[in-house]
């Protein structure tokens, strides 16, 4: 049995505590960190209100109809 | 987990398809929700839908982006593109497999009896062509007279919207059937193929051309839930070649773009060498070994 909050691969497992958590790559974080920094431009630049805008229109020529 | 995975994806259908009063209203919603991006490929021009397709939105923000820098605006799509971003770091193309109301549809197409066939693999590539071409540039540059572009994949292609949007659409407005051309010809010609080679195939459209899909692919190996191989498990067996409803040979390329985390192949694997982990960290291991009774 693994330890509570642990893998239970056993891999994992056999490794020492200490290195467990270098199994952790950081390249995640900072690829959803830079698209939040991106995210939060468009907001401060008033996107949101614009694709709003848009999605609540129906766009005829978009789906095939005039 | 396949339940699971089968009770998550209509959750997904419900909640981005939550807008039930449509027949009386003969219109699509239009209140606020719509400004939250639907994770998989969900036309915003869906009477039912109550959020924004982020490939719709990105076309008409790349459309008028000329228009909108001459009005001080600057609108560059950088809230969809973020948004878009950030659901593919934190899963990728699980959203495919788990959330996308087309998948969906297709999976459920692909239970009807018939002889089933493969997908050509070089076809895979298609997709990023229509994102780079049709989703991107195409919206970008080819302009009109007044500055303005044209939403070339939902136009000219998107047979998601032509299902999700504009047939029902007619039917609620039949004074809309007055506009019908070739163009409704041709992505209605688009739905039929891909509903038939979905029954034949499985995932035709998001193995071959759904522009969404090759967007968060290109998360797979950077995305922070992915399925993991334990290479020291594992016996290359090839059982997890055969259920993979994306053509995938998971022991051979477990960072593969197309794979959608579906868990086909955890399901399979008696090694116990397939898991989804929190990278590197495993959250999720589904096979069970059959119980044996005691003689």
């Amino acid at each position: 049995m693994g330890q509570p909050g642990f893998s239970t691969n056993d891999n994992e497992l056999n490794q020492p505590v200490k290195n467990r958590g270098k199994n952790i790559k950081m390249a995640p974080f900072i690829v959803i960190i830079l698209f939040l920094i991106l995210a939060m431009i468009g907001i401060g630049l008033g996107e949101p209100s614009q694709a709003l805008n848009q999605a609540t229109q129906i766009c005829l020529s978009c789906i095939g109809i005039g | 987990m396949d339940l699971l995975r089968k009770w998550v994806q209509g959750l997904f259908f419900f909640m981005t398809n939550g807008y039930w009063n449509f027949p009386v209203t003969r219109s699509i919603y239009k209140g606020p929700l719509k400004v939250v991006c639907s994770p998989g490929l969900n036309c915003y021009s869906c009477p039912a839908s109550t959020t924004y397709c982020p490939i719709g939105a990105l076309q008409q923000l790349f459309a008028g982006i000329r228009i909108s820098i001459e009005t001080g605006q600057f609108f560059m799509g950088f809230y969809v593109i973020g948004t878009m971003g950030i659901l593919g770091g934190f899963v990728g193309r699980m959203i495919c497999g788990w959330a996308c109301p087309f998948g969906l549809f297709q999976e459920l197409l692909h239970k009807i009896p018939s002889p089933k066939f493969g997908i050509w693999p070089l076809l895979r590539y298609m997709k990023y062509i229509l994102l780079v071409f049709m989703v991107i540039l195409l919206p970008l540059f080819a302009i009109d007279e007044f500055g303005s572009g044209s939403t070339w994949f939902c136009k000219y292609f998107c047979p998601a919207g032509t299902l999700e949007a504009g047939i029902p659409m007619l039917l609620l407005q039949p004074a809309l059937q007055a506009n019908l051309g070739w163009l409704f010809l041709l992505k209605l010609s688009i739905l039929i193929f891909f509903i038939i080679w979905a029954v034949l195939a499985s995932r035709p459209f998001c193995r071959t051309a759904c522009p969404l899909g090759a967007f968060y692919a290109l998360f797979s190996k950077v995305k922070l839930i992915k399925v993991s191989l334990d290479h020291k498990k594992c016996t290359h067996c090839g059982a997890c070649h055969d259920v993979c409803p994306m053509g995938v040979h998971f022991n051979e390329s477990p960072d593969d773009m197309e794979c959608i985390s579906c868990l086909s192949c955890s399901k399979v694997c008696k090694q116990n060498a397939i898991n989804l982990g929190i990278r590197g960290l495993s959250i999720a291991n589904q096979y069970k070994k059959p119980k044996v009774k005691p003689i």
